[in-house]
């Protein structure tokens, strides 16, 4: 038992650490994790789900924006676009945030081909972090459920 | 001198000349002027300010104003000008153009006035020459009519009178000769005797000839000299004859000759016997000589007629007429050769007894000149009339001198109009490159906040990753490192350290560029702050064994007010200065107030190198503040500070190797270091100095210095703070309660530098010990013995104790009673001489590693005197505490319209044991901050949807103000609104970007100030800070 709980957890570590390394995640997601106490125990679980929520909206917004050839609203895709990177950046979401910015420069220079290939990046971005972190969510799970200890991860 | 005051009258001159032109030009440009306002203020003199009554004079004495005070500078004045004057360049030209036309008439007009002067000076001339001319023959034809009278008078008296006659042909030709010097205008004259018919044969007989008639003569005129008097034909029978009887030799050929058959001469003779006066004949040809003459006659009387005599008794009393020959020509010609002068005139005379035919008697016809005088004569005979005319020979000179002066004013006027011209486009010009100029200036400023701006945020992009790489280098090192890789890692974490403060001081030196640095307002320890800049260099003095020592004045304030963090820089940059360059010696930190040092400022004499603090010469420390405005010239000070504010000098004085001469003046410019070598051995980048610098003057102060080479250099800047203490806590003894442990013990200080030991004395003052100070161990012994309260330590410099210690451990280990105090030494280093004193089997003295700090003084000395070590209090733990001290029961709003930024601040805040409420916009925020409600403070979102969170709490703000109005006037119940008189929410901003939020433009919509996004503990604290004062005071 004790040898499943600490594989998971250098599993844990291993895959805490690549999402930093990566990129997927900055300091802020350590900060979110630090907020994370007994009073809030899925604290960052609920905030991430928020994040994805608000993701999924602002990205068929901005789709449904950019759909409209020839009469593109870019207020609209910016003012989206500014939104998904704070939250993004309140997250940690680090590679969503930082396409967050090219976005947001495609869409100030009001460049409708980068505008489009920057929310296909973002889209499939998102999607890779939801799926990283659902393993991450997972993997805390299953150590939880061993009955271990969440490892603290020093980035 | 005389020179000299010639010369200060011709600049007086000139300079008149200048302001009565700049006169004239301000009053052109005046009404040239299309932009008027604006200039007037504070530019006009203080004199002229009472005379100026209106606007336009206001405005030209400001003119006036600016051009007599720049003198004769053009340049400048046209600068002045252009500062904000436009011209109207098309009504320049007309200017010109009417200018240049007036002139061109004036010179016209000019040229005709001078040249009409001219020719009426010329026509005077000729008048005058012309007159004199007239008068002159008049006056020798009356002298020589006169003489002819008197010889009329003679034949009647000698001819007619005398019986037989007294003269005969050969008597008067012969008289007549000899007086014709008396009629110079004559050429001959002749005596014609009345002959009546009746009397002609009898006449004939007497005188043996006929008489003839001049008839034929006159019709066939001969010019012979053998003039044949004979051919003539006997005169025919007549009434009356006149023939000449008597004739000068000159015109002998007359003689018999009828003087009534000739057609003139018997209208003369019959006028001149019926008249009784000089008769003229007209000029006609004279017989024989054929030239022009005009004849005389004179009636020569039997009797002396009476005046009145009628002409018919006239011409019954007539014996004969005398005749005289006038030669008019020759006569004209010998007067005028006796004038000078010529050549210059032509003169021509004219007989004008008939006006439509004026007969001419003398001179040529040549064509008119047009300018001619006319002068009359008068000969004497009524009835002929006669007239000289003259005109110059010469055609009138060309008028030189009107031309020159007309061309002379035409060209000047036309300078003046170029002069003018080029002014004008000048000014035009310089005005166009002044506009360009101002928009490059505009251009290059914009450029510079873009510059300042793009620092910052590259400055503050970098900043993140290097924190990244330094966090990760120090866990690197708490890993199993080998040697070589240790050093490796701390190398590169040394230079990412450098890395990170240069990114921090450009980031600085932006922000003071773009004026963003804004200066905090807190209440900090200054002592504390000076402690701990110390423990920050103490590694590094102790390792180059230099001594640092800080003084801070017992009359500086426990507690200030300002922004810790920048003096704290500024400390901290002219310090590492300082350890940089400094091998041995000392550096000493000096804080005092302003005040204090003008007490003291004139007993310090020049200090000998024995009293500084190592022993080393220094740097004159007043020639580092002597060039400070506070300080004005013999010691009085132009600036005095409110009662509330403290003004601090403070001074760094180091032993290091100074600075050279050269490098002196650009030691606070950026970027400037005294060598490029600087860098290489001592690393910095030259930026320090001039942030420090711009800091010193954002505290109001002023920063200087004074360095000699190879001697030292020192520093002071003085800054102005606030006084922190309240008057209460002033009366409490000054050290802080953690060290009350310590209070009221003795010590004994054996020191023989006064410099160092009054830092130490300083330093256990703090702690509540009374410190005596003496020079030498003998006396601290002495005064052991004597002393009547017990000593608890003796503190000895570590220089003494190595010259004196064995003599020392001597002395106390025979006398037990010095036992009881603690030894202490204070030393410069960690390798001490302690193995010494143990040898010696006393107690080992406590060592105490210089630089002196309170609190390492405090746990050294509760180390070694065995006092209980407390618990190190609360409020010393890291922010996170504290703030979750402040925030704890804390009722506070987020508003944020992003979800996931709403859910984390939450989080954050929560955390911290604060109560949060989340709003996602501003409308409901508004709603909910509608007073009374329970809120303690509301963080609130910049950039949100519908309502952004300026306007969001603008509106807050409202509300506020008017629920303070009715808690005034009485309408709102107090009770309901717990014990608050009056409302007022801290709402905090949350932004992400801190450059473009700034703290003005927060206040400015009634924030309190902004935290950024997401948050950092720190930062909150401080804010928080400001409006949560003690935890406990709403907990209770």
């Amino acid at each position: 038992m004790d040898t499943l709980i600490a594989q998971l957890q250098r599993r844990f570590c291993d895959f805490t650490i690549s999402l930093y390394h990566q990129g997927f995640l900055d300091d802020q997601f350590t900060e979110l994790k630090k907020l994370q106490d007994e009073c809030s125990p899925d604290f960052v679980a609920e905030v991430v789900t928020l994040f994805f929520e608000d993701c999924e909206k602002l990205i068929s917004n901005m789709a449904r924006a950019l759909d409209q050839t020839g009469n593109v609203d870019f207020k609209l895709v910016g003012s989206s676009v500014h939104q998904l990177k704070g939250s993004s950046s309140s997250v940690g979401a680090k590679r969503v945030k930082g396409l967050c910015v090219t976005l947001k420069e495609c869409c100030d220079s009001q460049n409708y081909e980068g505008c489009v290939r920057c929310l296909q990046q973002v889209d499939i971005e998102y999607k890779t972090l939801k799926a990283k972190l659902q393993d991450l969510f997972n993997l805390e799970q299953q150590i939880v459920q061993a009955g271990g200890r969440i490892p603290q991860v020093d980035i | 001198m005389s020179l000299f005051h010639v010369l200060g009258f011709g600049v007086k001159i000139g300079h008149l000349f200048w302001m009565l032109c700049c006169w004239f030009v301000s009053w052109f440009v005046d009404n040239g002027i299309e932009d008027k306002s604006g200039l007037l203020v504070g530019s006009v003199g203080d004199l002229e300010k009472t005379k100026m009554t209106t606007l336009k004079k206001k405005n030209k004495m400001w003119f006036w104003n600016k051009i007599s005070s720049s003198g004769l500078k053009i340049p400048s004045f046209s600068y002045q000008f252009l500062g904000s004057v436009k011209f109207n360049k098309a009504w320049w030209r007309k200017l010109v153009v009417v200018w240049v036309v007036f002139w061109v008439l004036v010179s016209i007009w000019t040229f005709w006035y001078f040249s009409s002067q001219a020719m009426e000076k010329r026509k005077e001339t000729l008048a005058s020459m012309c007159d004199e001319r007239a008068r002159m023959l008049q006056d020798q034809f009356n002298v020589s009519m006169n003489h002819v009278q008197a010889m009329s008078i003679l034949i009647s008296t000698f001819h007619h009178g005398k019986i037989p006659s007294a003269i005969d042909q050969r008597t008067f030709s012969e008289y007549t000769d000899r007086t014709s010097f008396e009629r110079p205008l004559t050429s001959g004259v002749a005596y014609a005797m009345r002959v009546l018919h009746s009397e002609r044969e009898e006449f004939e007989r007497q005188q043996g000839w006929t008489i003839r008639k001049m008839y034929s003569l006159e019709q066939n005129p001969v010019h012979k000299d053998d003039y044949d008097l004979e051919a003539l034909e006997p005169s025919p029978v007549q009434e009356e004859y006149a023939p000449v009887i008597f004739a000068q030799d000159t015109v002998s050929h007359v003689v018999s000759l009828d003087m009534l058959s000739g057609k003139e001469d018997r209208e003369n003779v019959l006028r001149a016997r019926s008249s009784g006066k000089g008769v003229l004949t007209a000029p006609f040809p004279l017989i024989k000589t054929n030239r022009l003459g005009v004849i005389l006659t004179f009636a020569v009387y039997k009797r002396d007629l009476p005046s009145n005599a009628t002409p018919k008794e006239r011409i019954e009393a007539t014996n004969g007429y005398l005749g005289g020959v006038f030669d008019i020509e020759s006569l004209v010609e010998n007067l005028l050769q006796q004038l000078a002068s010529k050549q210059t005139i032509l003169v021509n005379v004219y007989d004008i007894t008939n006006h439509s035919q004026p007969i001419s008697m003398y001179g040529t016809n040549v064509s008119a000149d047009g300018l001619e005088r006319v002068s009359p004569l008068i000969f004497g005979d009524p009835l002929r009339k006669h007239e000289m005319r003259c005109r110059f020979k010469q055609k009138p000179p060309w008028p030189v001198l009107s031309m020159v002066t007309s061309f002379g004013i035409l060209v000047i006027a036309l300078l003046v109009a170029h002069i003018i011209h080029a002014t004008v486009s000048r000014i035009h010009k310089v005005e166009e490159d002044c506009d360009k100029m101002k928009q490059l200036k505009k251009k290059a400023e914009a450029a510079d906040v873009a510059k300042s701006q793009f620092l910052a945020t590259v400055s503050h992009e970098i900043r993140t990753p290097m924190n990244g790489v330094l966090g990760m280098l120090h866990m690197l090192m708490d890993t199993e490192l080998d040697v070589t890789q240790q050093d490796y890692v701390r190398t590169a974490q040394a230079s990412g350290k450098a890395l990170v403060s240069l990114i921090n001081e450009v980031l600085d030196q932006a922000k003071i560029e773009s004026g963003k640095l804004e200066l905090e307002e807190v209440r900090f320890d200054l002592r504390g702050i000076l402690d701990d800049v110390l423990s920050l260099f103490s590694s590094k003095s102790q390792q180059k064994g230099v001594e640092l020592a800080v003084y801070i004045s017992d009359r500086v304030p426990d507690m200030l007010i300002g922004d810790p963090g920048r003096f704290r820089q500024i400390l901290t940059n002219l310090m590492g200065n300082s350890i940089k360059f400094t091998e041995k010696g000392h550096i000493f930190v000096t804080v005092h107030l302003v005040d204090e040092l003008f007490e003291s400022i004139d007993g310090e004499t020049a200090s000998s190198p024995e009293s500084t603090l190592s022993g080393l010469p220094v740097a004159d420390r007043q020639r580092s503040w002597e060039n400070f405005k506070a300080f004005s010239s013999n010691g009085h000070r132009s600036f005095e500070p409110s009662p509330p504010d403290i003004n601090l000098i403070v001074s760094v004085e180091d032993t290091g190797v100074g600075i050279p001469v050269e490098a002196q003046s650009r030691i606070f410019t950026p970027f400037m270091q005294v060598g490029p070598s600087i860098s290489r051995t001592h690393g910095g980048t030259g930026i320090g100095l001039s942030i420090s610098k711009c800091l010193v003057g954002l505290m109001k102060g002023e920063i200087g210095f004074s360095s000699t080479p190879k001697v030292g250099s020192t520093f002071t800047f003085t800054a102005v703070f606030s006084n922190g203490m309240q008057p209460a806590e002033r009366k409490n003894d000054n050290n802080q309660p953690i060290f009350s442990e310590f209070r009221g013990m003795k010590a004994v200080v054996v020191d023989h530098r006064p410099a160092r030991a009054k830092v130490s004395w300083y330093h256990f003052q703090r702690l509540g010990i009374r410190v005596e100070v003496v020079p030498r161990v003998e006396q601290a012994l002495h005064y052991l013995k004597i002393g009547t309260t017990t000593v608890n330590m003796i503190l000895i410099e570590q220089e003494i104790w190595n010259r004196e210690a064995d003599d020392f451990i001597k002395k106390l280990q025979k006398d037990p009673l010095f036992l009881s105090p603690k030894l202490i030494l204070l030393a410069n280093s960690v390798e001490s001489s302690i193995s010494e004193a143990l040898c010696t089997g006393i107690d080992p003295p406590i060592v105490i590693v210089k630089p002196l700090r309170a609190s390492m003084l405090a746990a050294t000395l509760q180390r070694g005197l065995g006092i209980g070590i407390r618990e190190p209090p609360q409020h010393k733990g890291p922010p996170a505490l504290i703030l979750r001290n402040l925030l704890l029961g804390r009722k506070i709003l987020i508003v944020d319209d992003n979800n996931v930024n709403l859910r984390v601040a939450a989080g954050a805040l929560k955390k911290y044991g604060a109560d949060v409420v989340c709003a996602e916009s501003g409308i409901k925020a508004i709603s909910l901050l509608k007073p009374p409600h329970e809120f303690d403070a509301c963080f609130m979102d910049i950039q949100m949807p519908e309502m952004d969170g300026f306007e969001a709490t603008r509106r807050i703000r409202d509300m506020e103000e008017e629920m303070n109005k009715r808690i005034k006037n009485g309408e709102a119940l107090i009770v309901e609104n717990g014990n608050k008189t009056s409302w007022h929410l801290p709402v905090l901003a949350m932004t992400a970007d801190v450059i473009q939020a700034t703290h003005e433009e927060c206040l400015k919509c009634g924030m309190d100030g902004y935290v950024s996004k997401p948050f950092e503990a720190e930062q909150l604290y401080r804010e928080v800070s400001r409006f949560f004062n003690s935890p406990s005071d709403t907990e209770s």
